[in-house]
């Protein structure tokens, strides 16, 4: 990595959720940096007491993002470059969910909700019975396939509006893992979760304004995902099942 | 807060207001061809139960996709409880509901 003269302006938003403020710092910009880079950077150099998550650094674990420069992203693998306005970062803690400190959400709402979405896969069978044979060109397995590399980053749920005026909406990213398990024919809950997506807070509340696949690092379409399970709803309630 | 009845009954009245909007629209447009008056509107419309029915279904609709609109509306600009956001899409609605019943009776009848 070669060593720029150039210096990011980058404020960092410190504090808890009741009392926080931004402090500016320089860091000195580098070739390939990515924002985790940086966040990394101050704390070795300036700011020893900064909190802030991360793990895998390649875009696994999920547990890295922030919101830069306003908009929700997975930090360890957005570069400085692609984000930077007039050599200036912002970087803050996600949106829509509870600051614990400086840039540390506490997930756990978020992750509640894949449980009350039913995000969990109810087996029909043992593990004596033979393996389910189900074709990766099955139409139902396709459409799992197309939504199931989620790294449960939040990312999303950081920009969901939705989510934003109504705290208790399930959210993009519970959903689609309900879509997922929804077109899983080994799975022995269908109707159990499509009641429990379509309560009064879950899917039917998606505007579809798509700003969730717009920022999903791993190009992921929740907004279909959520259209897939209104119709699936839909049709399970006019066939009396709901 | 849209739970999956709201969520139908919204989108199926949408549905059946979609030929209805067009139907109107093309009568709109016929009807201005001679000269536009009430009477003439009138001579069309006064005894005819095809146009009661027309409208009176087109009310119907309106009154259900407006009130649940609304209801959303109500819910993520102003935060409203449920017993509030209930009673007030009723209210809207029944006040719809009867301006556009009087306004159907008084072409047709
Ligand atoms: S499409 Fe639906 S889930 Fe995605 S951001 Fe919009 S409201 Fe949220
Ligand atoms: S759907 Fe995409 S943005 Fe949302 S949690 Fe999963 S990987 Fe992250
Ligand atoms: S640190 Fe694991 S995804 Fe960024």
């Amino acid at each position: 990595m070669s060593q720029s003269k150039e210096l990011l302006q980058v404020s960092v938003r410190r504090g808890t959720e009741d009392e926080s403020g931004l402090s500016t710092y320089e860091v000195p910009q580098q070739e390939s940096q990515t924002i985790l880079d940086v966040v990394t950077w101050i704390q070795r150099h300036r700011e020893p007491s900064l909190s802030y998550r991360f793990a895998c650094r390649v875009g696994m674990c999920g547990s890295c993002a922030m919101m830069v420069n306003g908009e929700p992203r997975w930090t360890c693998r957005t570069h400085v470059q692609k984000v930077l306005r007039d050599g200036r970062l912002r970087i803050e803690p996600l949106r829509n969910l509870p600051v614990i400190r400086d840039l540390v959400c506490d997930m756990t709402e978020f992750f509640d909700k894949w449980t009350r979405a039913k995000g969990v896969f109810e087996p029909t069978e043992t593990r004596d019975d033979e393996f389910a044979a189900i074709k990766p060109s099955d139409p139902k397995r396709m459409q799992a396939n197309a939504a199931i590399e989620c790294i449960n980053c939040a990312v999303c749920y950081a920009a969901c509006d939705t989510v934003n005026l109504n705290r208790a909406y399930l959210g993009p990213a519970a959903l689609n893992r309900a879509w997922t398990l929804a077109n899983d024919d080994r799975d022995g809950a269908y109707y159990d979760r499509l009641a429990a997506v379509s309560e009064s807070d879950g899917c039917m509340n998606c505007h579809s304004h798509q700003s969730c696949m717009t920022y999903c690092p791993n190009e992921l379409n929740p907004t279909a995902s959520i259209a897939g399970l209104k119709r699936l709803a839909s049709l399970a309630y006019l066939k009396g099942k709901l | 807060m849209v739970d999956l009845r709201l969520y139908l009954a919204q989108r199926i009245s949408a549905l059946v207001m979609v030929p209805l909007v067009f139907g109107h629209l093309i009568l709109m447009i016929y009807a201005v061809q001679n000269g536009f008056s009430a009477d003439e509107i009138l001579a069309r419309t006064k005894g005819s139960l095809g146009w009661g029915l027309y409208y009176g279904l087109f009310v119907f609709a309106v009154t259900i996709h407006g009130a649940i609109g609304l209801r959303a509306i109500l819910f993520e600009w102003f935060g409203l409880n449920k017993t509030l956001l209930n009673s007030i899409s009723w209210a809207v609605g029944l006040v719809m509901l009867a301006l556009g019943i009087r306004a159907v009776i008084a072409v047709v009848l």
